[in-house]
């Protein structure tokens, strides 16, 4: 006697309080600090605020605790409970010029004022795993820098050829309102705005392969580091009853400007083109990929040929989130028993028709057109 | 019938969602049936529930329950699926309103991949949760694209697809998710439910909103609406048949799950329809392996 499969909440319930278990792993361990996280895999949660669209490392860190450190499933716990915020208003836009540097390098230029800092960096590490690393121990202190002459002074790269003419000026765009792509459906063709907040919030390994994919010749944009920097920004926000603005706080940013190879019409002589990355905390390796995919999708607006899929703006923001693709991609298991059926019952009809057409003699399957 | 849920979520909104959010959804609603069969954008937000697993038919249901409802939630036609089970519980957590497994005591009734069999009424709403909502899609990938093809009518795509079906294969080969055109002008994908229920969708006394969160996208068939699956003269859209009736309440006009009960090659055939299966067994009805 067949029984019907019951039980779906007990066995909920059930996976649920396992899955707890498991996350926790083994009690004789000590259990992670939220703190912890957050202080020492500061760069997992950079990532988690950026994709998630939400600074808040204390929640971001809990989210990967939560997730037992799958970086999209904290995302996902991020991005749910901000659907659930109030929102008050937009924030001044950030002055990056002003940033507090804690990292800036540029290729284009050996040294411009404010000077190349290194900071806080792989870059110039072996990849040697450091076996003391397995023990505890405090790291040697690093040697603060003697704040050069201009220390305070750090005008962007792009500023300094936007200057002289070199590189084309900020779009036109920039300073209408900008469209907000958690409240409103994306429109095609999109602007460069909600595009920039498709790539901020879009997954690493996505944007990054796209970006590499230009490099390798899928719509090349021939691109030079402008500058990188890395560092704190104050968030400034007007309310409407006081009418100027009050700084809400600082965040860290990264923002990366590539300088593109150049455009000219019969108007504007040639000059370098821009292409740029923003994210909170740091994260390099993302903005510099997103500076590479935001040149890419201005190929039309520059009068590029579009063929390569970084050129593509339905196919980059339509694929580029990691909680869209991964939800699309996942639901494939969920139960498709009623549409199955449907594909066997017409397997097996066309295969009974193929049967009996052999036991005919006749050709297997007739040509549509005879 | 379960009452409504003493102690709901606290924190959140009735529904889940905040009421700004409902009103632009509900606009969105309305748009959709003053269109019918036309896919509205609207501002799908990120739900506490993964992309795919009906977060397009949740928010539908947030922006259209109130409290004196009384909700259906099935999956492939069953109330106990596990999918089903999470988003009965959501609502039962966030809106405390009744939930119920009866299709006749629901008000709302939210669907993943059938219609119940059980004839609607007009005093009920079926939710549709709704993975790809663009019937063309498959067929040319770009939004802008297919956006114009609608706007033109131009729906020559769909046919040529249909007659290769039957070129290659000497039936059209489209199971589930089968186009129809709604109100004699837009086509639009059922849903992926299987083209065996697409005559339900025709002149149905219940309102039929679609759901589609990931791609944000909401439509509707509003009541009593014409609703005509494609096909040509000479090959008439046919729906599935089975060659057994259900084998524990001996329905012979309904849709049947096929189970697999042994590794020599065992099968039987139930009702998808766990409800309707139930309430004929407690009518008397037994197929050949009621106990």
């Amino acid at each position: 006697m067949y029984v019907a499969v019951k039980g779906g909440e007990a066995a909920i319930d059930n996976a649920h309080r396992l899955l707890a278990e498991r996350r926790r792993g083994d009690p004789a361990v000590p259990e992670l600090t939220v703190a912890q996280i957050r202080e020492q895999m500061s760069l997992l949660v950079d990532r988690v605020m950026a994709e998630g669209s939400l600074y808040d490392p204390d929640l971001a860190a809990l989210a990967l605790k939560q997730a037992r450190g799958d970086v999209v499933e904290a995302v996902f716990l991020v991005r749910a409970y901000r659907t659930t915020l109030p929102r008050f208003g937009a924030s001044v836009p950030v002055e990056t010029g002003a940033m507090a540097v804690d990292r800036r390098v540029s290729a284009t230029f050996k040294d411009m004022p404010g000077g190349q800092v290194l900071g806080p960096t792989f870059d110039y590490t072996h990849r040697l795993i450091d076996f003391a690393l397995a023990a505890a121990g405090e790291p040697e202190p690093a040697a603060e820098a003697e704040p050069g002459p201009d220390a305070a002074l750090c005008p962007r790269v792009t500023d300094i050829l936007g200057q002289a003419g070199l590189l084309e000026a900020s779009p036109p765009e920039a300073g209408a309102p900008v469209g907000d792509l958690t409240r409103e459906a994306v429109d095609f063709p999109a602007d460069r705005a909600v595009r920039l907040q498709a790539l901020a919030r879009g997954d690493e390994g996505f944007v990054l392969a796209l970006g590499y994919s230009t490099q390798r010749g899928y719509g090349r944009t021939h691109p030079f580091v402008g500058e990188i920097r890395c560092g704190t920004v104050a968030v400034e926000f007007v309310p409407e009853e006081l009418g100027f603005s009050v700084p809400l706080g600082d965040v860290p940013l990264t923002e990366c400007q590539m300088v593109n190879q150049f455009h000219g019409s019969g108007d504007v002589p040639p000059q370098f083109t821009r292409g740029y990355g923003l994210v909170f905390g740091q994260g390099e390796r993302k903005a510099m990929a997103m500076a590479l995919v935001d040149r890419s999708l201005r190929a039309s607006e520059l009068g590029e040929a579009v063929g390569a899929p970084a050129q593509d703006q339905e196919f980059v923001l339509a694929h580029c989130d990691s909680l869209q693709a991964t939800g699309f991609v996942e639901h494939l298991k969920l139960p498709h028993y009623v549409d199955f059926q449907a594909e066997l019952e017409l397997v097996r009809r066309l295969r009974a028709e193929h049967a009996a057409a052999r036991a005919q003699g006749d050709a297997p399957i007739r040509e549509a057109a005879e | 019938m379960s009452a409504a849920s003493a102690l709901p979520e606290t924190g959140y909104n009735f529904a889940y969602l905040d009421e700004g959010t409902k009103r632009m959804i509900r606009r969105a609603i309305l748009k959709a049936v003053a269109v019918p069969g036309y896919q509205v954008p609207f501002a799908a937000r990120e739900m506490p529930m993964p992309y795919g697993w009906g977060t397009g038919g949740v928010q539908v249901t947030a922006a259209i329950l109130g409290a004196s409802d009384v909700l259906k939630v099935i999956d492939q036609g069953a109330d106990d699926t596990t999918n089903a089970v999470s988003i009965r519980r959501f609502f039962g957590r966030t809106a405390g309103v009744a939930t119920t497994t009866r299709t006749c005591e629901a008000s709302v009734i939210q669907t993943r991949h059938r219609i119940p069999e059980t004839p609607l009424t007009e005093d009920q709403i079926l939710v549709y949760q709704v993975p790809i909502p663009e019937p063309l899609r498959f067929l040319e990938p770009r939004e802008t694209e297919t956006r114009q093809l609608h706007a033109l009518g131009e729906y020559g795509l769909m046919h040529v697809k249909l007659y290769e079906d039957i070129a290659r294969h000497g039936h059209i080969a489209t199971t589930y998710a089968y186009p129809v055109e709604v109100a004699g002008r837009y086509v639009m994908d059922p849903s992926p439910t299987p083209k065996f229920d697409n005559p339900k969708m025709d002149d149905c006394p219940a309102l039929q909103l679609f759901g589609a969160g990931r791609e944000k996208r909401i439509y509707a068939v509003p009541p009593y609406t014409r609703v005509r699956s494609l096909d040509f003269e000479d090959h008439p859209f046919r729906v599935q048949s089975f060659d057994r009736p259900c084998a524990l309440c001996g329905a012979a006009d309904v849709y049947l799950d096929e189970v697999v009960l042994d590794d020599a090659g065992g099968r039987m055939f139930v009702c998808s329809d766990t409800d309707h299966c139930e309430a004929r067994r407690a009518a008397g009805h037994a197929g050949e392996q009621a106990a």
